[in-house]
């Protein structure tokens, strides 16, 4: 059975993109345009890994981040934060509230479908 | 019997023992360290001014001139009035240790001897006369009472005026001389004369009672009888023509309750607090009301009580109870005579006496060759000596006096001519104090002029009345000139004498002081106490003191120097509490520095005056002349210091304002860098956005040639937006920041804005239609005409409409344009139908990257930069762009440009 991953960020262009990629290699997708939409679907979708961007209306990247870590219930869930801002402090922020992964825009297709792969412990 | 001679004299005996009770009580409390001079007790001892002239003599003043015997105690009720210049006297003579009104003068003008003598010689030729009044009004008094008992108790050869002066003189010397240091203060003596105040004031009191209810039926009665009089009604009424008397009057007494020697005692010398000062403003002044009240009534009990007899007015006190057989009331009132005499008499020996020993006899010490041969010699028993000797001196020539004048007129005027005599030291003394130019030279001028004027028209003249000498000079004038009549110079007559004479000698005074100080150049030690003196509530520190001083000395020889004056005990424990000031544990390790020396100087000059310790430091010291103009350089400069401080001060506050200033400036940039530092990172967040989607899809196509090419035009679609949302986000940013730096171009002309609007919403036309969104417009056909850039204007009305047509609901929405003149301006509004806006959001969209939530479509399309673009170039243009908007009810983006000014 594929792994699930749920994209969420509050850019539709950028969503089309990471989903179309996403599924290409195998992925089951789930998308989400705000946080509180993310947090709603983790819960019905249950993801095995979470590309969460960072800017969003209604709920911050770092809030559901937060949310998400506070739930023991989705201990194993992995968190890859997306984020246009690549400032250190927001990098370090991002790792500090227990993402696992952070991926400053634009990113590199390649290069994160390569991370997301070897986190999930896929081949 | 109560007048036996034996009891009287026991009586005074007793009283005067009870002093000595007083005055020890005072001085053991003194030197506890316990003073009881308090306010009260100094404001009672000015009352040392009432003598027995006025215990006796009001009454009898007030017998011949009416209520005229007021005028000695308005003067000094209106000179307390300025206890400012009391109050200067004061600090100048506790910060130089000032010992007498002589000191006071020589010290202000240059510590000169030969002026302390002058001055010394007025007071004493001035006032022995008036000592002798006392003596007679004691001799008077007791003389009445005998008269009742018949003098059984001296024998014939025994004088008891001489008797009551030796009494005196040993009284006054064991009063006045326990210390040498004058300006140590006689708090024993003090506390006797308030003392003896109280009993005066007690007596009269009881003696003007006696009168007007034991003898007569009241106040009433008493005035009811006397009005009948028409002898009598004269003296209640004022006589306007003895105006110029009552004013010379109120003068002369004025400065005398300062300048008569035991006044300036009592009031400087023996302050020991300056804040008493304001207690006997008002309370000695209600002392010599009280002491008055019951003069008049007396005085026209007396005439109307002994009329046709030929009783003395002056004994009226004593008379009318002795005569109404209230023997013991008598005694009472013989004691408060007593008490007036012998307080003015104590006090004024006193004062008089260490003027004579410091500024007569020491000098003439100084230079003997005697002294220098007894170098090494404790000096301090000789100078208690020399003042004791003067106290015995001053008494004899005071009775000496009384027995050559006896009832002659030369005593029976005196206390006022004494008055005329201390007023000549006005001049110098106010002038030393406010005024810098007075000279030494001028001081010495008025000083002489004033005195031979007031020898010539007042104390001579009384002599001639007296018939000592011829009074051809008062008749006929000096060698037979008439304008030279003593009482009527240079033909002034009409006057009376005392005016007269206040009149010419305060005229050759002042004129003498102020023309002969002009034309005289002061020497280096006048500038400097002159500027001491003037400026003494600036010069509080000794810095300058120090600075005026240039030499060397030896601590060995000023000590010696001490010792020899002050006595070595004393002058050991000065020596220790000035270490212990300057905080060194040990005296005989100091340096003999600028600071020690006047140290000495001020303490010999408390022991012998400031002129001859001027002299003894200058004969152990080497000292180095400052010349005058140096002198002048020096307290210039220390003027200039004051000022610089100030200026110091005044700089500093600047300064202090500055760092304040530069600290907000600092802020306000720290927020502007943390701004730009956020407008970046934001601006980085915009760009980055976009470039997500063309990296991320560019790759994909790149990457997956199979891709189907539904997919293919779809991401390059997405491809082309985001590229176009990339520039134009450039471009904005690029031009926000030209408006931001005030670097844009702007081609500023006449606009017709109806039709900048007009081609705005023809151009989005489409826009609208595409969305069908109705859009209509309330224009003028031929709008207003503003100075604007016709771009920019249609810049931000494009901004406006894509804002509309983009938060509007496609098919309902509904967009209007209205475009009219509101006063000077023209007002522009585009009303939607859309969500609206909450009130913070209303602020909030005017800010950069700020894009309004709560859209229809999930992410507006815009770069969050359009507002703002707008809101800068209407406010170029000196108009205003706002939002009204309630959520739910549309919002109404309002501008408004200034129309041009009309030039009609």
């Amino acid at each position: 059975m594929g792994k699930k991953i749920l994209i969420v960020d509050d850019e539709p262009n950028i969503i089309i993109s990471l989903e179309f990629l996403m599924k290409k290699e195998g992925f089951e997708i789930a998308v989400a345009g705000d946080g509180d939409e993310a947090l709603a679907k983790v819960a019905s979708f249950a993801p095995d890994l979470v590309l969460l961007d960072v800017m969003m209306p209604k709920k911050s990247g770092y809030e559901v981040c937060e949310a998400l870590r506070a739930d023991p219930a989705r201990a194993g869930l992995l968190i890859v934060m997306l984020t246009a801002k690549g400032r250190d402090t927001e990098v370090a922020k991002g790792l500090a509230i227990g993402a696992d992964a952070y991926v400053t825009k634009p990113f590199s297709t390649k290069e994160l479908v390569a991370k997301v792969k070897g986190m999930l412990g896929v081949a | 019997m109560l007048l036996s001679g034996w009891f009287i004299a026991l009586l005074a005996t007793g009283y005067l023992a009870l002093l000595f009770a007083v005055a020890r009580f005072g001085d053991a409390r003194a030197d506890a360290g316990k003073s009881i001079i308090s306010a009260n007790v100094y404001a009672l001892s000015l009352a040392v001014y009432c003598t027995s002239w006025t215990f006796y003599g009001s009454v009898g003043r007030a017998t011949s001139g009416g209520l005229s015997f007021l005028t000695i105690y308005i003067g000094p009720t209106l000179m307390l009035l300025f206890a400012g210049v009391i109050l200067k006297m004061v600090r100048i003579s506790k910060v130089h240790r000032i010992t007498s009104i002589a000191d006071f003068i020589a010290s202000r003008y240059g510590k000169s001897q030969l002026l302390a003598g002058l001055v010394t010689v007025i007071a004493v030729v001035g006032v022995v006369p008036y000592i002798a009044l006392q003596l007679k009004a004691i001799s008077a008094s007791l003389a009445v009472l005998f008269a009742q008992a018949g003098n059984d108790l001296f024998p014939w050869w025994l004088d008891t005026t001489f008797l009551i002066a030796i009494v005196l003189a040993l009284f006054t010397i064991w009063f006045g001389t326990r210390h040498l240091d004058a300006t140590e203060r006689h708090e024993g003596m003090v506390a006797a004369v308030a003392f003896e105040s109280v009993v005066k004031l007690f007596a009269f009191i009881a003696v003007g009672l006696f009168v007007t209810y034991g003898i007569f039926g009241g106040l009433g009665d008493l005035f009811q009888r006397a009005a009948a009089s028409p002898e009598l009604a004269r003296l209640f009424s004022l006589d306007s023509g003895r105006a110029g008397t009552w004013t010379a009057m109120v003068l002369l007494s004025g400065l005398a309750i300062i300048f008569l020697p035991r006044q300036f005692q009592i009031i400087v010398v023996e302050n020991v607090d300056e804040s008493h000062l304001r207690r006997a403003v008002w309370l000695f002044p209600l002392y010599l009301l009280l002491i008055n009240i019951f003069v008049l009534p007396i005085a026209l009990g007396g005439l109307l009580h002994f009329q046709g007899q030929a009783v003395n007015p002056d004994t009226f006190v004593l008379t009318l109870p002795l005569a109404h057989g209230a023997q013991g009331l008598a005694l009472l009132v013989f004691i408060g005579g007593l008490s007036a005499a012998t307080g003015m008499v104590i006090v004024e020996t006193i004062a008089l006496s260490t003027m004579v020993c410091n500024d007569l006899v020491m000098p003439w010490l100084l230079r003997s060759t005697w002294l220098q041969a007894e170098k090494r010699q404790d000096l301090s028993g000789l100078l208690i000596g020399i003042r004791r000797a003067a106290i015995a001196l001053i008494l004899l020539l005071g009775y000496i006096y009384f027995r050559a004048a006896g009832e002659a007129y030369a005593l029976v005027g005196i206390g006022l001519i004494s008055f005329a005599a201390v007023a000549q030291f006005a001049p110098a003394m106010f002038g030393g104090m406010y005024w810098k130019q007075g000279t030494r030279a001028g001081a010495v001028a008025g000083l002489l002029g004033g005195f031979a004027v007031w020898l010539y028209t007042l104390l001579l003249p009384s002599f001639a009345k007296s018939h000592w000498i011829g009074g051809g000079f008062v008749e006929d004038g000096l060698l037979g000139v008439g304008w030279l009549k003593a009482q009527a110079l240079f033909g002034l007559a009409g006057l009376d004498e005392i005016s007269h004479c206040l009149l010419w000698s305060l005229f050759a005074n002042i004129g003498l002081y102020v023309v002969v100080s002009l034309n005289s150049r002061p020497d280096a030690t006048e500038a400097r106490q002159a500027e001491r003196f003037v400026d003494i509530f600036r010069h509080a520190g000794r810095e300058t003191d120090a600075r005026l001083w240039r030499g060397s000395a030896s601590v060995e020889q000023l000590v010696a120097l001490l010792e020899r004056f002050l006595g070595p005990a004393r002058a050991r424990q000065q020596m220790a509490s000035y270490a212990a000031s300057r905080q060194i544990a040990d005296w005989k390790k100091m340096s003999a520095d600028a600071d020690f020396v006047h140290f000495a100087e001020a303490e010999l000059a408390g022991a012998i005056g400031s002129a001859s310790a001027r002299v003894m430091v200058a004969s152990v010291a080497q000292e180095e002349d400052l010349g005058l103009d140096e002198v002048l350089d020096i307290l210039d400069e220390a003027t200039q210091v004051r000022a610089y401080s100030r200026e110091l001060e005044v700089k500093q506050h600047e300064l202090q304002a500055a760092t304040g200033e530069l600290r907000a400036a600092n802020d306000r940039l720290r927020e502007l860098d943390r701004m730009k530092d956020d407008f970046i990172s934001t601006v980085t967040h915009e760009l980055r956005t976009p470039l997500t989607s063309i990296r991320a899809l560019s790759e994909m196509l790149h990457d997956d040639p199979r891709l189907e090419l539904s997919d293919r035009k779809r991401f390059l679609g997405i491809i082309v937006n985001e590229a176009e949302r990339l520039t134009r986000l450039i471009n904005q940013i690029l031009d926000m920041a030209k408006l931001e730096s005030g670097r844009a171009e702007w081609t500023t002309g006449e606009v017709d804005i109806g039709e900048v609007v007009r081609e705005a919403m023809d151009a989005l036309g489409q826009l609208f239609r595409d969305k069908a969104v109705a859009l209509e417009g309330d224009i003028p056909a031929s709008g207003p005409v503003v100075l604007a850039d016709r771009d920019r204007l249609t810049q931000v009305m494009i901004n406006l409409l894509s804002n509309a047509v983009k938060f509007v609901p496609g098919g309902t929405g509904r967009v209007q344009v209205r475009v009219a003149v509101a006063g000077q301006r023209v007002r522009v509004e585009v009303a939607d139908n859309g969500p609206g806006l909450t009130a913070e959001e209303c602020n909030v969209i005017f800010e950069k990257f700020r894009q309004g939530g709560n859209t229809l479509t999930d992410k507006p399309q815009g770069t969050g930069l359009g507002l703002p673009i707008s809101r800068q170039i209407v406010e170029y243009f000196g108009g205003n762009l706002w939002v009204e908007s309630r959520p739910g009810a549309g919002a109404n983006f309002i501008f408004t440009v200034p129309l041009p000014a009309s030039e009609e």
